[in-house]
């Protein structure tokens, strides 16, 4: 071969070896990227608006698979608190396309706004949505949590 | 002159970065760990094992004359049909209590594969559908299926009368007199049998209620012995040991690169973390990864039945022979009971010395560990339901990687060794 063709042959290894090194690691794949900024707030507003609600989980930091309560606080936005609410829970993982591996629901109005959720589970880390459906007087909308689980 | 400078030069910068490429490619380098890996590697480490969770449902689960009964039961082939199948026929303690083959084989041919027992009771679901919610619970099955143990309860509480009496009192206060044949027949239970079913349903219900108990408390004590077989450390328990005690020499002599390189796959490219977590590489939930369906049998939907089970089975936590209070059964009360992520979903088992347990699934459709890697590469659809899976496109050295990790995860059972035999 003449030095001409060495020259081109390495600079193609060259190539190669820079993509595959790049390349080579590549993670996981994932039905749906981890939005930038995930927020993880533990206080969040509805979706059209008509409530704030705060979950406090009874264990810090949230387990896995361990079956345990959280508590939600549920009010209006300008901080009153909503009682005789009927409340339903669910979400899932949005990179997996899977639901909560149990049904959690409210089991106690605990006065004040305050609500038992029982049955929250979490069976892998990552990044969980939890979605609580609200209904009182006559109005219905959706609050969702985002976790990310370790 | 100046071109044939240049060309020079980028031949040797060339000529320097196929070194350095050779260099990182070649040379192996203690793997570095981040953070969040460590914290994974934490995570599955035995030593993050916590204590035996109580079972509230069963009020002997950790008294010592419980276990001592329950040993002796487990190991009682007169607790069958045919005088031939204890639970140790196919529960065997040197197999790691499961019998090597695709289908159990009591009385007849099971459905189903026999499952490890080791480490079970961290689980809050039997069987791979999960269709009972307890230990004992689970014991009284086999103990009344045609094809396992094939016997009756009338029987077993004849039999306890006779051989246990003293053991059993201690435990469960009298039993009941069950002297007269025509009200307590020798054989009769809600089984397939129809002469031991007429005979049950011949009974007075004060009488088979009485049955029943003796032959749940059976069930609390085979299910205190059980609750006894706990996995011991491996050599990737001790890779993780030594990598939180900083001993760069402990971790060489602990594992391979290339067993490195499978563990890095495991928590990483290969997402096998999303179900095998936790320090017995299970999180006992139930998951669809397209197994492809066993041939001859009927069509296994996994979780989609063994939900309903739970929820009518007389046995579970909020049923009248369960100990604990309402309060104690969060599993069984929030249970996703429907939903088509449950259909042809099964409960992983732990991977600790999945070496030795072959064949693999629910069927034994899997004869060889590489069998079950190529799956899970492909991830081919299954008979029924959702596959969770995604192709890995994972090579054939990932592959050899990852079943060499695996194969680090057999270690000896950390259970009092005359528990592994006979009484």
């Amino acid at each position: 071969m003449d030095r001409r063709r060495v020259l081109l042959l390495l600079i193609a290894l060259l190539i190669l070896s820079a993509l595959a090194t790049a390349c080579g690691s590549g993670g996981p794949r994932h039905m749906t990227p981890v939005p930038a900024n995930l927020d993880t707030s533990t206080t969040r507003t509805s979706d059209q608006g008509l409530y704030r609600a705060t979950i406090i989980p009874s264990l810090d930091p949230i387990p896995i698979n361990q079956v345990h309560t959280w508590t939600l606080h549920v009010e209006t936005t300008d901080g009153k608190a909503v009682d005789q609410a009927e409340i339903t829970v669910d979400g899932g993982m949005p990179q997996h396309g899977h639901g909560l591996p149990t049904q959690p629901q409210v089991t106690k109005n605990l006065g004040n706004g305050n609500y038992l959720v029982e049955g929250m589970k979490f069976q892998m880390t990552g990044w969980w949505v939890v979605h609580f459906n609200i209904s009182a007087g006559g109005q219905s909308d959706r609050v969702t949590f985002n976790l990310m689980l370790k | 002159m100046v071109a044939k400078a240049v060309r020079s030069a980028l031949i040797a910068a060339l000529v320097i970065d196929l070194a350095v490429l050779a260099y990182l490619l070649l040379w192996p380098r203690a793997p570095r760990w981040t953070e969040g890996e460590i914290a994974t590697l934490r995570s599955l480490w035995l030593g993050s094992l916590p204590p035996l969770p109580p079972d509230p449902s069963n009020g002997v689960a950790d008294d010592p004359r419980a276990v001592a009964l329950g040993h002796k039961l487990f190991f009682d082939a007169r607790l069958s049909s045919n005088g031939q199948v204890s639970c140790a026929t196919c529960h065997q303690p040197a197999r790691l209590f499961q019998d090597g083959l695709p289908l159990g084989q009591g009385i007849g041919t099971m459905t189903r594969r026999t499952m490890t027992l080791v480490g079970v009771a961290y689980s809050p679901w039997f069987f791979w559908d999960g269709r009972k919610d307890s230990l004992w619970a689970q014991a009284l099955g086999p103990l009344e299926h045609p094809l396992e143990h094939g016997g009756n309860r009338a029987q077993y509480a004849h039999l306890v009368a006779r051989h246990y009496r003293a053991e059993y009192e201690a435990l469960f206060g009298p039993l009941p007199d069950l002297s007269d044949r025509a009200r307590f027949p020798a054989s009769a239970g809600p089984v397939a049998d129809p002469a031991a079913r007429a005979a049950w349903e011949g009974m007075r219900p004060e009488d088979r209620e009485a049955v029943t108990r003796v032959f749940v408390n059976i069930g609390k004590a085979i299910a205190a012995y059980e609750r006894r077989l706990m996995p011991g450390p491996s050599r990737f328990d001790a890779y993780v040991q030594a990598l939180l005690a900083g001993d760069a020499k402990g971790m060489r002599s602990a594992l391979t690169p290339d067993e490195i390189a499978g563990l890095r796959l495991f928590i990483g490219k290969a997402e096998c973390t999303h179900c095998h977590n936790g320090p017995l590489f299970t999180n006992n939930d139930f998951h669809n990864t397209g197994v492809p369906a066993a041939a001859g049998l009927p069509m296994d939907i996994g979780r989609a039945a063994g939900a309903p089970q739970v929820l009518a089975d007389e046995f579970n936590c909020l049923g009248p022979y369960s100990d604990a209070g309402p309060d104690a059964c969060a599993d069984l009360r929030f249970l996703k009971a429907s939903g088509k992520e449950l259909v042809g979903a099964f409960k992983p088992p732990t991977l600790r010395n999945v070496a030795e347990r072959a064949p693999y699934m629910h069927a034994g459709q899997f004869a060889t560990l590489r069998e079950v890697l190529e799956h899970y590469n492909r991830a081919a659809p299954g008979p029924v339901g959702q596959t969770e899976l995604l192709p890995l496109n994972l090579s054939r050295r990932e592959l050899a990687q990852l079943e060499a990790f695996l194969r680090s995860l057999s270690g000896p059972l950390n259970t009092p060794p005359e528990l592994l035999r006979p009484p």
